[in-house]
């Protein structure tokens, strides 16, 4: 199977005052639909840094990444934009939701956006809250729901308008270990059941039961690849 | 998708910015108010002289355009007359006079007292009754404004006060017409006698005799038809000896106070419009700051620049409307209830000045905050920073 994103070779040097930091250094990975992934790492080791290159919104110093066949160095800013619309989802560590618009309004947005927003849409994002539990809070503001409930309403919405790539920072770093384990695995199983290639940064190692492949970077390198769901299980275990 | 977001937020958070609608609303009223005010004591001044059926006014020459010092004789206007391009000249004496109707001093009426030539530049159309008819008639026109407040019809008789010499002279007018009530001259409102009448009656240092040359204030000028009034002022002024000729506007300008009271109230009038750039400017850039992590959000999963620059400015538009509409409507019921003795005018083109003045003054405010949306970096939404 063709993996919906390849990156190859990606640097990202940031020059400050004559001296020069590789926050991520030579990195290639990539991810298939229906792969959901962890990139773990101490504070510092570049992963968030990967996360914004791979969702374009930083350009590589060096390297290259494809979106589903797209190069992402070939596209100007506004194509980035668009295609970011388009072909992402994103999940955030804060501020995910805007506040001064509802549950579905929140979710729906991203169909808006796309103009994709019809009577079939309403409802497609309707039935997602559902099935994530939140039936109860569709017409709820965000400041009226707990964190968890915000992050399974970003979940929705990163989700919704049937993007190639989905990508989560740290999606559960202001939740109880209870919730935390909830959002992520209602995440994977998402990502499975809608066959999309996802990428979570997280610090939390416990949380890598629910994915398939777990890429472990320090000093903005790729120290290691684990593939295999015992290999995933150790490293948890040691973790 | 730029008005969907503009107008959930600014109805999701509708209290906060009713109340700052209110501010504008305050803006808008004092605005409003000062416009009127400049208006209404512009138009005290100035009224007879702007309605005045002539181009071109003469002034005695060295008394910078002051119509109280101008002294003209009434051989000028002869001169005046033969020049080419003037159709016809119009003499007018300019005092002040008191109109008693009893011994009650509340039932006194400070007025400016007009001599002009029946049928000449100078004299106001009327309303009722008719016009003056000789030069020597103990006869009068009255503004329409004196006329309602004291009930008084063509044909009553008005008792004048004036002081000549140390001694207060009292003099009996019959009211032949009634004008228009926009005549007021000097915060007054204005009567009209024949200039002989005029000459007879008015407040002077020493009590009036026969002169063989009337004096006049000034002379209003009427050019005929087709002719260029700067080219014919120009021709007065090299064919007449000691007077000044000029255009109706330049006289206004040179009225007492009238300049610096206008400039005044302007400079007030445009303080207060930068006052609301800066307010309007502070409000939404406070707001915008506070925004800063959702815009970098709403970036990141691709909203562009253009939609968050135009929902800015559409939310500052619709705030600033409806501060400016309800700073309006609150403005004109005031209005109804202020005593007319405030000299308030609302003028159409000038409101509507005021208005477009205070509707730019959001988006103007508001650019410094516009210019932050579109330069907040959507890494903002993972915590980066370029």
């Amino acid at each position: 199977m063709q993996p919906v994103l390849i990156a190859e070779s990606v640097s990202k040097i940031y020059s400050n005052n004559g001296s020069s930091v590789r926050a991520v250094d030579n990195v290639s990975l990539d991810v298939k639909a229906g792969e959901f992934v962890a990139l773990v790492g101490p504070s510092g080791s570049g992963k968030t840094t990967m996360l914004a290159v791979l969702a374009s919104l930083l350009r590589p110093t060096l390297g290259h990444v494809q979106i589903d066949g797209h190069d992402l160095n070939n596209m100007n800013e506004t194509e980035r934009v668009r295609f970011r619309r388009e072909k992402i989802g994103f999940t955030f560590q804060n501020n995910n939701l805007l506040p001064y618009l509802t549950v579905q309004e929140n979710v729906e947005m991203m169909l808006k956006l796309n103009q994709k927003l019809d009577k079939e849409g309403r409802e497609r994002a309707r039935q997602l809250l559902i099935w994530l539990g939140l039936e109860d809070r569709l017409n709820s503001l965000p400041n009226r729901l707990s964190g968890g409930q915000k992050q399974r309403v970003a979940i929705a919405r990163s989700l919704i308008h049937n993007p190639s790539l989905v990508l989560a920072d740290e999606p559960t770093a202001n939740l109880d270990s209870e919730r935390a384990y909830q959002v992520v695995k209602v995440f994977s199983d998402l990502i499975h059941e809608q066959n999309k290639a996802g990428i979570m940064v997280t610090h939390d190692l416990r949380l890598c039961i629910y994915v398939d492949k777990v890429i472990q970077m320090r000093d903005g390198k790729i120290e290691q690849v684990l593939t295999t769901r015992q290999e995933i299980d150790d490293f948890i275990a040691c973790a | 998708m730029a008005f969907y977001l503009a107008s959930k937020e600014v109805w999701r958070n509708k209290g906060r910015y009713f109340l700052f609608s209110l501010v504008i609303a305050l803006i808008t009223t004092l605005v409003l108010f000062t416009a009127a005010l400049a208006e209404g004591l512009a138009s005290a001044n100035r009224e007879y002289l702007s309605k005045l059926d002539a181009q071109l006014i003469v002034f005695q020459k060295n008394v910078d355009l002051s119509a109280n010092a101008s002294q003209i004789g009434e051989s000028l206007l002869t001169s005046i007359k033969r020049i080419e391009g003037v159709e016809t000249v119009g003499a007018i004496g300019l005092s002040s006079a008191t109109i008693v109707f009893s011994s009650s001093q509340q039932s006194q009426q400070d007025v400016s007292l007009i001599g002009v030539e029946p049928g000449k530049p100078g004299l106001p159309p009327v309303l009722s009754g008719r016009s003056l008819k000789t030069t020597r008639a103990r006869e009068v026109i009255i503004d329409q404004r004196i006329a309602k407040k004291f009930e008084i019809k063509p044909g009553d008789n008005l008792t004048i006060k004036t002081v000549q010499g140390t001694d207060e002279k009292f003099f009996v007018l019959k009211v032949v017409g009634i004008t228009n009530g926009g005549q007021q001259y000097l915060f007054r409102p204005s009567i009209f006698v024949p200039y002989r009448t005029w000459d007879e009656i008015r407040s002077q240092p020493t009590p009036s005799i026969i002169k063989p040359d009337l004096i006049f204030n000034i002379v209003a000028v009427k050019i005929s038809a087709g002719q260029d009034a700067s080219e014919v002022a120009s021709r007065i002024q090299s064919g007449v000896k000691d007077i000044e000729v000029t255009d109706i506007a330049t006289a206004i300008r040179a009225l007492p106070g009238y300049t610096a009271q206008q400039s005044t109230l302007n400079t007030q009038q445009i303080f207060t419009l930068l006052i609301g750039v800066l307010v309007i400017g502070g409000f939404f850039q406070i707001q915008m700051l506070q925004k800063i992590p959702q815009i970098g959000v709403l970036k990141a999963i691709g909203v562009s620049n253009t939609i968050v620059a135009i929902a800015t400015v559409l939310q500052i538009v619709l705030v600033t409307t409806f501060g400016v509409v309800l700073g309006s409507a609150v403005t004109f019921m005031l209005a109804a209830l202020i005593p007319s003795t405030v000299p308030i005018i609302f003028n159409g083109s000038l409101v509507a000045i005021a208005t477009t003045a205070l509707l730019l003054i959001g988006p103007l405010g508001g650019l410094v905050t516009v210019r932050l949306a579109v330069s907040v970096e959507p890494l903002i939404a993972l915590g980066l920073s370029s």
